[in-house]
């Protein structure tokens, strides 16, 4: 078992090593840098600069020096707890990020919890009274929410709830606690404003979840130990619950890993249209000014939380499904 | 028990249908059978011949989209205060709470496929823990006492641990042990096995068959026991029936079954078990042609395209009764019945 974890978190380091490489790669990929973005930025605005300012500049975060050379400049201050300056905000990288992170991982925690809670139960109800009507209805509204893309369901709420209760429903906090510091009234209000965000969010990977249910639960339904259980007496409910449900659960706990960032990529228009506090717009941003030191930053933290995700998944595995177990045990 | 030559369970022409997109599969078309406190039923035929739905039906869990169509399944159950009651379990919702109490308790059912008729996520001592608190009102503790004494009894070594394995930890017949200390949990007094041996070894096979028949003189359960294995048959059968097609073809004793067969197929069946007097090298005798596909089914008797004896002109266009040609020995063919008038009826 302690070799499993030491060869998990080796492999790991060496994922992590390999997402900063590439993130640096991807950052690097379009012709010009940083200050070019900006000039061209000043240039519409009208606003002339010189040669010498531009090479000031560069110099200034180290642009004119080879990539390698800022790869590992980058790294090396990585290692000393400094993630550097966003040339765009012109602050350190950490304090734009700062609470948006944890408002990235509380919309996103918020709408995989839902996405699970309404999955789950119709994706077992689909599965155990299949081709009934109710099947057919979920089946149905399953795809809507699958082809509406989820910022038209944004837009659309958004209109309602200004027309209908002349609400302002955007954003995770109200107005008045927007740059307040943290209390019980602004997590209150927090929790008062999170629903809908992440609902709409939830809704777009409600429907892959649960044709994913239905699909492994059909699978289970028809294995033999099913009929043992019914054939012991068992009621259907509680040995459907019980057995096939159980096992059918295991590929849904394997999908927590890519979940994080899967809901987090997904939800950068939404986030725009419902000027949600995450990491996702800034993410864009960041990518399209070329703010290399703010989006390296962003696409490393996804890249660990993929990561973690992927070592809590196998964990959780591990623990509901024995068969995975033993089999760890006696592979090392 | 003042009337133990009284049947407990009783199949009187039963019909179980499926019906599928394709058509209707009748796959238990009119089979009917006693079985007897201490007595083995051996159930023998080809795969197909619908005697797992004949097991599933007594037990009311034909999966969808089968149906009890027709027949009756009577069941004598012992009442709280000694006597005994008659039910028809025919009658009975399929998932009525009389109907519940009855699976498990009063007829339990050991499946085919050891491998995975036993939940891979949870511990042996998990499932019957849980059969045995449904049925009686034991607590977790005597409940996992009753447990591990049965794990003993169906000679799993270790039962103190073993009962915390998962099935997956256990070889095929340690598995087919514990379904068979699952199936006990609740003292059945009619076991139903389908086809206990068909995924062990020969080794394995011989010691499984030997348990479940001290399992039954301890207890004095009455066994259906489902097998194609004529030898398995004879080896622990006191009474045979014989199905082909969803029909009872044959049926009596073992006796009478293997050393005065009187119906074509049985006989067939028969003379295709390979036996250790048969000449070296010779060709081992079939029986010709394959089972008629489910949904095309032939007129008159459905043996007859297959049948060496078959009459033509009777066989292909009445359908035969299953009567008697000896003491509690009966056959359901024209070579010993030839149609009457009364049987033009049953042609339709």
């Amino acid at each position: 078992m302690f070799a499993y974890f030491a060869r998990r978190g080796v492999l790991a380091i060496f994922t992590l090593w390999a997402v900063t490489v590439l993130s640096f790669i991807i950052i690097q990929l379009p012709p010009g840098d940083f200050v070019d973005a900006y000039m061209a930025q000043l240039a519409v605005m009208e606003t002339d600069v010189s040669e010498q300012q531009m090479e000031a500049m560069r110099r200034q975060y180290a642009l004119d020096r080879p990539i390698h050379e800022q790869y590992l400049r980058w790294m090396g201050n990585m290692f000393r707890g400094n993630f550097g300056t966003s040339m765009l905000w012109k602050q350190s990288v950490l304090d734009v990020i700062g609470d948006r992170l944890a408002m990235t991982v509380v919309v996103s925690l918020g709408a995989v919890l839902l996405t699970w809670a309404i999955a789950l139960p119709i994706g077992i109800y689909s599965a155990v009274r299949q081709y009934s009507i109710g099947d057919y209805a979920f089946t149905f509204v399953g795809f809507i929410g699958l082809g509406v893309p989820n910022f038209l369901l944004a837009l659309l709420l958004m209109y309602l709830g200004f027309v209908l209760y002349d609400a302002n429903i955007g954003g995770l906090f109200s107005p008045e606690y927007q740059l307040e510091p943290w209390s019980w009234g602004k997590v209150r209000d927090l929790l008062y404003h999170l629903p809908l965000p992440a609902l709409i969010i939830a809704l777009s990977g409600t429907a892959e979840l649960i044709r994913i249910m239905r699909a492994n639960l059909l699978d289970e339904l028809r294995k033999p130990y099913v009929i043992t259980a019914r054939a012991m007496g068992l009621s259907e409910r509680r040995l459907i619950l019980k057995y096939p449900v159980r096992v059918a659960l295991n590929p849904f706990v394997s999908t927590i890993g890519y979940l994080l960032p899967y809901i987090l990529s997904g939800s950068v228009i939404v986030s725009f249209v419902l000027s949600l506090p995450t990491l996702g717009p800034i993410l864009l941003g960041s990518l399209i000014a070329q703010d290399m030191f703010l989006a390296g930053t962003i696409i490393l933290m996804l890249g660990s939380l993929t990561v973690i995700g992927t070592f809590i998944s196998d964990l959780l595995l591990m623990w509901i499904d024995p068969r995975i177990r033993f089999g760890m045990v006696q592979e090392g | 028990m003042e009337n133990d030559r009284q049947p407990i369970l009783s199949v009187r022409n039963l019909k179980t249908n499926f019906f599928t997109d394709e058509g209707i599969v009748r796959a238990v078309d009119g089979a009917s059978f006693d079985v007897r406190l201490g007595q083995t039923l051996g159930v023998v035929g080809e795969s197909g011949c619908g005697k797992s739905v004949t097991a599933l039906s007594i037990l009311r869990i034909v999966p969808r989209p089968g149906r009890i169509v027709g027949g009756e399944i009577l069941l004598r159950r012992l009442t709280e205060d000694g006597y005994e009651r008659e039910v028809a379990l025919t009658s009975l919702g399929e998932n009525s709470q009389e109907m519940r109490s009855i699976r498990g308790a009063e007829i339990a059912l050991v499946f085919q496929e050891p491998m995975t008729s036993l939940s891979p996520v949870h511990t042996i001592g998990n499932q019957i823990i849980e059969v045995a608190r449904l049925h009686r009102k034991v607590s977790k503790q005597e409940a996992r006492q009753m447990a591990v004494e049965l794990l003993r009894l169906v000679g799993i070594p270790r039962a103190e641990t073993a009962i915390d394995a998962y099935p997956l930890q256990l070889s095929g017949g340690m598995r087919q042990r514990a379904l068979i200390a699952l199936a006990l949990s609740c003292d059945p007094r009619l076991l139903i096995a389908d086809e206990p041996t068909t995924a062990l070894d020969v080794t394995t096979q011989a010691q499984i068959l030997d348990l479940l028949r001290s399992l039954q003189e301890q207890r004095g359960m009455a066994v259906i026991l489902i097998t194609h294995n004529m030898g398995v048959i004879a080896e622990m059968a006191d009474q045979v029936v014989v199905m082909y097609l969803g029909q009872v073809v044959e049926e009596g004793s073992v006796d009478d079954v293997f050393n005065a067969s009187k119906h074509p197929y049985t006989q067939a069946l028969l003379r295709s078990i390979p036996s250790i007097h048969s000449t070296p090298k010779a060709q081992l005798p079939t029986i010709s042609g394959t089972i008629p596909h489910p949904y095309n089914r032939p007129a008159g008797c459905p043996f007859h395209p297959r049948c060496p004896d078959a009459i033509s002109g009777v066989c292909d266009r009445h359908e035969p009764q299953l009567l008697s040609v000896g003491d509690e020995h009966q056959v359901s063919c024209f070579l010993y019945h030839p149609p009457s008038t009364e049987n033009e009826g049953s042609f339709n």
